[in-house]
């Protein structure tokens, strides 16, 4: 009886931190969000009674579908390059020689192990328009005027895919590493061409990491509002950037959570799908 | 396996790859060590924005505050993360399987939603940001990495040597630190150094959580980059990528030390 009663102690005394931690600093906050969603906006930037639906009502508004529709798209636009590109240099490094591959893998996260201020910095530096990349092409005379390529849609794409593209890769790489490669024998012993192997067999296998690697990459794209920020100079509003405004400079309380509940809806009917077909634990 | 065909063309997209994810890094580095005070050309060689870069009190604070800041939220993690996931692993009750799953939650959920979920609880219980409250935002995206990492690592460890520990007479505290502990080491390092390089890349969540005192490097850089920067950033950046870059390296060797020696 003792020792079970101080097994219970100890258990607490493990498990409870987190659990708090969890309630106090992730339930509440996001209970709080929920609640301001029905609220209605006041003068002083807050929130007051009455419990409305005001907020949900004016998501349904043409401006914001269009930011709506411009995330998602560019969103969906990122994780296809970030698939594009990602999948060949994952299975480079899935089938490099044996002392390589961890250097190669490592090389891969360690951008990303770097600030990402640093490195969209960086490329600021690279695209503006009296920048390197410019004065190269002058330099070179491939073109008599300076390109505008900060601060424009492309820039975006650009910094969405730098950012992401780790996590596109690393879950790819993994499943294309766990392929047994007697299969692709195989396939190739019954006469397959390389591209038919890899369409019938590599391809098929890897699916989890493909997925894995879109929902890595679909859902931080629908929240990275710094990457606009900083090489979109602002020019196209996107919903990560609607919502941050919201709570900082518009100050509408009701209509950002509104949007962040959206936001989360979108997420978890993503995760909800991903789950039918891997686990949770290949995403993290 | 078959010979590899087309290897040039592989080595050539992987040298493309790589040098796409290196470029703005290099860049950085480059014109910390430029004479003009532009990032245009490169006109000469210098230290001077290393010396600026010391004299620039804000900069030099927001530099401080997010070193404090990563390794505060880091240690907090570790700490009631590893508790967790031992305890997790030990223990089984009612409740073990939600709590294993709302772990996740923090990892799925949007940082900008975590960020501003913040933003709003403090500001409900009339706390304003601070270092504090951006301690606090660290830790909460920072613990579950911990909590997932240390579980994996003691998925496959056999509970009858704690139990034999405390068997032949060791209390909790002794049997944690002289058996579990151990055991769990290369997790624990690998949890924590996720958990640090977490802190130090964050800008979303510290977005909304930090103080106007409490600016960390990386929210300076994004205030500073509409104005023009000044190469002084460029200094401190170099500096922040390669403490970055020794410390994963430095923690790679150890972690694969400890993983020969553990088997």
């Amino acid at each position: 009886m003792r020792k079970k009663l101080s097994n219970k102690l100890v258990q607490t005394v493990m498990i409870g931190p987190t659990v708090l931690w969890l309630l106090a600093f992730l339930l509440a906050p996001l209970i709080i969000v929920v609640g301001i969603s029905f609220l209605t906006k006041n003068a002083h930037g807050g929130v007051n009674m009455p419990i409305t639906l005001e907020a949900y009502k004016s998501m349904a508004n043409l401006d914001y579908l269009m930011i709506f529709a411009r995330s998602m798209w560019l969103a969906a636009e990122t994780t296809i390059l970030c698939l594009v590109f990602g999948y060949p240099l994952a299975a480079i490094i899935a089938r490099s020689s044996k002392n390589v591959k961890p250097i190669l893998v490592l090389m891969v996260m360690l951008p990303f192990w770097i600030n990402s201020m640093i490195r969209l910095y960086g490329w600021m530096t690279m695209l503006r328009t009296e920048g390197i990349i410019n004065t190269i092409l002058l330099g070179i005379g491939i073109i008599d005027e300076p390109l505008a390529m900060l601060y424009t849609d492309g820039a975006v794409v650009l910094g969405m895919v730098y950012e992401l593209l780790p996590f596109a890769v690393l879950p790819l790489y993994t499943s294309i590493e766990k392929i047994d490669p007697s299969l692709l024998e195989a396939a190739c012993d019954l006469g397959a061409a390389r591209r038919r192997s890899f369409m019938r067999v590599t391809l098929p296998l890897t699916m989890p990491g493909i997925f894995a690697g879109s929902i890595q990459t679909f859902i931080p794209a629908l929240g990275l509002f710094y990457v606009s920020d900083m090489l979109g100079g602002g020019s196209s509003m996107y919903l990560g950037n609607l919502i941050k405004n919201q709570f900082l400079s518009a100050r509408n309380w009701p209509l950002g959570a509104a949007l962040s509940l959206l936001l989360i809806v979108i997420t978890i009917v993503l995760m909800r799908l991903y789950t039918r077909v891997g686990k949770l634990d290949d995403i993290v | 396996m078959k010979k590899r065909e087309f290897k040039p063309l592989s080595v050539l997209y992987a040298c493309l790859a790589y040098t796409f994810l290196y470029l703005p890094i290099i860049v950085v580095i480059v014109f910390s060590f430029n004479t003009s005070k532009r990032n245009i050309t490169f006109e000469g060689f210098t230290f001077e924005w290393y010396a600026e870069m010391l004299e620039n009190e804000q900069l030099m604070q927001s530099f401080y505050n997010t070193l404090i800041v990563a390794f505060v939220s880091t240690a907090i993690s570790v700490f009631i993360g590893t508790l967790c996931a031992v305890g997790l692993h030990r223990f089984e009750f009612k409740l073990k399987q939600l709590i294993s799953d709302s772990l996740y939650i923090p990892i799925v959920i949007p940082e900008l939603v975590m960020g501003i979920g913040l933003l709003v609880f403090f500001s409900s219980i009339n706390v304003e940001t601070s270092i504090y409250t951006l301690i606090i935002s660290h830790v909460t995206f920072s613990m579950p990495f911990v909590v997932i990492t240390v579980r994996s690592r003691i998925a496959g460890f056999d509970k009858s040597i704690e139990e034999a520990a405390r068997d032949l007479g060791a209390n909790e505290l002794s049997t944690f630190m002289r058996v579990t502990l151990p055991m769990i080491a290369p997790g624990v390092v690998s949890g924590g150094m996720l958990a640090l390089t977490l802190s130090l890349d964050d800008v979303v969540v510290s977005y909304f959580t930090a103080g106007p005192d409490s600016t960390t490097l990386p929210l300076k850089i994004l205030g500073m980059v509409k104005k023009g920067v000044s190469p002084d950033v460029n200094a401190l950046s170099t500096l922040m990528i390669v403490g970055t870059i020794a410390v994963m390296v430095f923690s790679q060797l150890i972690q694969r030390k400890m993983e020969k020696k553990n088997g």
